[in-house]
């Protein structure tokens, strides 16, 4: 019996001591820099001057911060296009390689290419592939006979430059996130479909699409997540550009926070976006919860 | 006779116009890769030319030299192997010692502390960002520090400011734990009652058994540390220590009609990536299906 306890004692005193690193990790750049954002968030640190207890201003602030809500609302106009085009293409990518034609691997590997790219240089390739003059988009446009815009430039395109770089950089992950998905498909369902005399296209339409819904949930819940954090894309494109139209949330506040010092109160807009993101983090986790019991 | 001939020719319709779709899609998602390295070794006076011109009448390097003449590409391509190999090693090591022990030790705290770990994954990073500054600048006795953490820059400018915070990331240690649970836990006993230590089961039993979860998560911290580029902005000041990616934002920052050079350098910082794809791409695909699956 006691030795059964001292193996006990020896196991769980080598268990701590391997997760040591690890947790320690966690306290000094998790939980600690956590605790201390929400304390920065009630005071006006800027690095210079004495940090002072301002109690609730940063947040009252925060409520007529025009600048932060258009950084919301740019977002939300971001998502509101990617995430159905990405949940279109993606899906489509999905179904169009679900196969085992010869060269099917080849066509999964070029589509999946662009996700390797880093959002930096991806954001590179595409200010020159959307050079208003001698860029490739707008010259395959005259092509057609459509004189392109001055994408990245220009307030009503420039949003749309950063969901084109976004969209080529994304589809490719979440087309193989979709194949696993459309692997595990019953078969008895397509086989008792077809006895019924559905075609192709009633197939896809009331059994995969269905059965792929909590794939299209986790998907779109990821790329809204996503949305939410966007910022190298911004900065390298368009530089949160022109008249702030491109200018995201996490731009806003690294600049308030690391340009202009304000690190009390942009610490109070991290709390706020931060909110935003764990909602959706926890409405994924629910659905992606409900899935694996299903499994 | 003949309806069968009509089906089969419809079926070779069908697996043409496939072909055919899939193609043009491969071309569309290529394209972008093709016109970077089409403008990296073309000649100036052929990039900026209407209509386009798809094949150079002669090819150059001069770009290449260019872009590494006029920035230290170089070194910051060092930089960044540096950081995304040391991200590496920490993250296999420390994520795998401590999956090991929530997944085959017994100990007390095992379930409360991995639960916290995995809800701390939904905590965005903007909101460790500004204080895991002030806890980097405060780091006692590093830095010029004294031991109360101020008289310096602590681990701010210096690699291990930007490799510490994620040394043991919680999807590493997750991915680990998931991987050593579904390893029988008879080996373990047997080595006991044999009399080998506790660490020597680890790293000379199970350890090896996990290469293929390590490889899948090497090549995904590799790529997130290669290509990360917010993180290292804020705590790298020294232009000596910069990042690849921050050395190429400012070049296409500061040399905005230099297409053919910022071609180059984007070329360069997507290489090794693409490079590692191309020669361990299943692992590729199973980490991703897997971060689908379990968001």
């Amino acid at each position: 019996m006691s030795t059964i306890n001292k193996l006990e004692r020896h196991q769980a005193r080598t268990a701590y001591l391997f997760i040591t690193p690890t947790m320690l990790l966690f306290i000094v750049f998790t939980i600690i820099p956590v605790a201390m954002a929400l304390y920065l968030s009630f005071t006006n640190y800027d690095v210079l001057s004495r940090m002072d207890w301002v109690g609730l201003d940063n947040y009252r602030r925060l409520w007529g911060d025009s600048l932060l809500w258009l950084t919301f609302r740019n977002v939300l106009l971001y998502a509101v296009i990617f995430v159905p085009l990405n949940i279109v293409l993606s899906f489509g990518l999905g179904l169009l390689v679900n196969r085992v034609w010869r060269g099917i691997k080849l066509f999964r590997t070029f589509y999946y290419l662009p996700t390797l790219t880093s959002a930096v240089a991806a954001a590179t390739v595409w200010l020159w592939l959307l050079h208003p003059e001698f860029g490739l988009v707008n010259g395959l446009l005259s092509y057609i006979g459509i004189t392109g815009p001055a994408w990245v430039a220009q307030t009503e395109t420039a949003m749309l430059a950063i969901v084109l770089v976004t969209l080529w950089q994304s589809v490719g992950a979440n087309m193989i996130i979709y194949l696993a998905g459309l692997q595990g498909v019953p078969d008895h369902l397509y086989e008792s479909a077809r006895l019924d005399g559905a075609n192709r296209w009633d197939m896809v339409r009331y059994i995969t699409w269905p059965q792929l819904r909590p794939t299209t949930f986790l998907v779109s819940t990821m790329a809204i997540i996503g949305a939410l954090q966007l910022f190298d894309q911004a900065f390298v494109l368009t530089q949160g550009g022109p008249a702030n139209v491109t200018k995201t949330p996490v731009y806003l506040i690294y600049q308030q926070g690391f340009n202009q010092l304000q690190m009390g109160y942009a610490s109070a807009q991290a709390f706020v976006l931060a909110m935003a993101i764990l909602i959706f983090s926890l409405i994924n986790m629910r659905v992606t919860k409900a899935e694996e019991s299903v499994i | 006779m003949e309806a069968t001939g009509s089906i089969t020719r419809a079926r070779a319709l069908r697996r043409a116009l496939f072909y055919l779709f899939s193609s043009i899609v491969a071309i569309v998602m290529f394209l972008p890769f093709y016109w970077s390295l089409l403008t990296a070794i073309k000649p100036d006076e052929e990039i900026f030319t209407v209509p386009i011109q798809w094949i150079p009448t002669s090819i150059t390097f001069d770009h290449f030299v260019t872009a590494f003449t006029t920035v230290p590409f170089g070194l910051y391509f060092w930089n960044s192997f540096v950081l995304a190999v040391l991200g590496v090693a920490f993250n296999l090591f420390f994520g795998s010692l401590s999956g090991y022990a929530f997944a085959k030790l017994k100990f007390r705290l095992n379930q409360p502390l991995f639960r916290i770990l995995l809800a701390a994954m939904m905590i965005p990073g903007i909101v460790t960002m500004i204080p895991s500054v002030y806890v980097l600048q405060h780091f006692p006795l590093l830095g010029g520090n004294n031991l109360q953490g101020e008289g310096g820059f602590g681990l701010m400018n210096t690699i291990w400011g930007v490799i510490l915070p994620g040394a043991s990331g919680s999807f590493a240690v997750f991915f680990m734990r998931q991987f050593f649970v579904s390893l029988p836990s008879d080996m373990l006993e047997v080595a006991r009652i044999e009399g080998a230590g506790e660490f020597r089961i680890f790293w000379r039993i199970y350890l090896p058994l996990t290469a293929p979860a390590l490889a899948t998560l090497g090549i995904f911290t590799f790529q997130a540390g290669w290509n990360s580029f917010l993180w290292p902005m804020i705590v790298l000041n020294d232009p000596a220590k910069h990042t690849i990616q921050m050395g190429l934002q400012a070049f296409s920052y500061n040399y905005q009609t230099d297409f053919g050079p910022m071609m180059a350098g984007a070329l360069v910082a997507i290489a090794p990536i693409l490079a590692l794809f191309l020669l361990l791409q299943r692992y590729f695909v199973q980490g991703i299906a897997f971060s689908g699956v379990k968001g």
